[in-house]
C-alpha cells in the first residue's frame, strides 16, 4: 500500500505542496465555473475563428487561466506564422 | 456612540467561528469596550456554552425579532466581564424564523447601545449566512489550513464580494507550526496566496482552547496561552492598532512574509 501511494504521489513531494497545487486548480474552477473540458472546447473554437483570419500554428497556441488577486484572467498566447513574402512599402 | 458590526463566518463548519467570536468578544470587553454578541445559528445554539452563559438564558434572538421581549431583556450580561453581553440563538426554531432585514433592524437598535456587535454566523451559504452578513460593517472569514476549509472560505469570500460586503478579512485558525516546518501543512502565506485577501490574524493550535471551552471561560482571558494572545492581538487590530503577527516557530523563515513583521519580544 505504501509503495502504491509512493508511486502514485511521488516520494519527494510534501503534502503541503500537493494541497496548494490541488487547491489552485479547484479554486480556478470554483471561481469561473469553467471546467478543463470547457476550456479545451473554448481553445478549439478560438483557434478555428482566428485561423479564418490569420495563419497560425494550432499546436503552438496556449490558453490558460491566471490568478490576479481575486480576479481570474484568461491568458491566450497565439504565435503567428511568418508570412512567406511580405511586400515592403 | 455607534457600534461597529462584525460578522464571523466560514462556509465550512467546525473551523472555530464560535470560539473566535467568544474570544474576540471577551478580548474587546477586557479592553473596556461594551460588546454584544449575537448567536445567529438558530437551531444549533452554541455561543452560550462556549461563553459559559448557558444557564442564564430566558429570551433569545427570535423572541426579540417576534416582539415577545424587549431587546434589553434578551441581552445576557456576563458576570465576569460586565461589558460583555450575549443574545442567544433560539434552539427550537430554524433559520427561516428571521430575515436579513430583521437582523439589520436589530443591529440598528444595538448600534447606539454599545461599541461592538459581534455576530456568530452559522456554517453554510444559505439563509442563516445571509441573515448573519446583512447588518455587517466588516466580515471576518475564519478558516483552517486544510483543503476543504480553504476551498469553502474562497467560496464565501466570493459571495461576500458579490453582496458588496467586502473586502473580507481572514483569520487562519488551528495552525500547527511543527507541521508547517515539515511541509505537511499549508502555511499562512500559502493560504493568503490562494485566497488573495487581507490577513487579520493567525491562531496557533492550542489544546488549552479545549480546556477553556470545557470550563466555559474564553481562552483570551488566559494571559499565558498563545492562542489567547493571538485572539487579543486580533481584537487590538480591530481597534485599528497595528500589532505585529506572532512568531509561531523558533525559525521565523517558515513564515516568510509574516516573519518580517514580527517584533522581537512579542509573545
Amino acid at each position: 500500500m505504501n509503495n502504491l501511494l509512493n508511486s502514485l504521489f511521488g516520494r519527494e513531494k510534501k503534502s503541503a505542496r500537493m494541497a496548494k497545487e490541488r487547491l489552485k486548480l479547484v479554486l480556478i474552477h470554483d471561481r469561473t465555473d469553467l471546467t478543463p473540458g470547457k476550456l479545451e472546447t473554448l481553445k478549439d473554437e478560438l483557434i478555428e475563428v482566428i485561423s479564418r483570419h490569420i495563419d497560425i500554428d494550432p499546436t503552438d497556441v496556449t490558453i490558460e487561466m491566471a490568478q490576479d488577486g481575486r480576479q481570474q484572467r484568461l491568458i491566450a498566447d497565439i504565435p503567428l506564422n511568418p508570412v512567406g513574402r511580405r511586400r515592403v512599402r | 456612540m455607534g457600534a461597529k458590526v462584525i460578522t464571523l463566518t466560514s462556509g465550512k463548519g467546525g473551523v472555530g467561528k464560535t470560539t473566535a467570536t467568544a474570544n474576540l468578544a471577551a478580548a474587546l470587553a477586557t479592553d473596556g469596550h461594551k460588546v454584544v454578541c449575537i448567536d445567529a445559528d438558530i437551531g444549533l445554539r452554541n455561543l452560550d456554552v462556549v461563553l459559559g452563559l448557558e444557564n442564564r438564558i430566558v429570551y433569545d434572538l427570535v423572541d426579540v425579532v417576534e416582539g415577545r421581549c424587549r431587546l434589553r431583556q434578551a441581552m445576557i450580561r456576563d458576570k465576569r466581564l460586565p461589558e460583555l453581553f450575549l443574545i442567544p440563538a433560539a434552539q427550537t426554531r430554524d433559520k427561516t424564523a428571521i430575515s436579513p432585514s430583521d437582523m439589520v433592524r436589530l443591529c440598528d437598535d444595538l448600534r447606539p447601545e454599545c461599541d461592538w456587535v459581534l455576530i456568530d454566523s452559522p456554517a453554510g451559504i444559505e439563509r442563516g449566512f445571509r441573515n448573519a452578513i446583512a447588518p455587517a460593517d466588516t466580515i471576518l472569514v475564519v478558516t483552517n489550513p486544510e483543503v476543504s476549509a480553504v476551498r469553502d472560505a474562497d467560496r464565501i469570500i466570493g459571495l461576500i464580494e458579490a453582496e458588496e460586503k467586502g473586502p473580507a478579512l481572514l483569520i487562519i485558525n488551528r495552525v500547527k507550526p511543527e507541521l508547517i516546518k515539515r511541509e505537511e501543512m499549508l502555511s499562512p502565506d500559502d493560504v493568503l496566496e490562494l485566497l488573495a485577501v487581507e490577513l487579520l490574524g493567525v491562531i496557533p493550535d492550542d489544546p488549552n482552547v479545549l480546556l477553556s471551552t470545557n470550563r466555559g471561560l474564553p481562552i483570551a482571558l488566559d494571559g499565558k496561552s498563545k492562542a489567547g494572545q493571538a485572539f487579543r492581538n486580533i481584537a487590538r487590530r480591530l481597534q485599528g492598532e497595528s500589532v505585529p503577527f506572532m512568531e509561531l516557530t523558533d525559525q521565523g523563515n517558515i513564515f516568510g512574509r509574516l516573519s518580517r513583521l514580527i517584533r522581537p519580544g512579542s509573545a
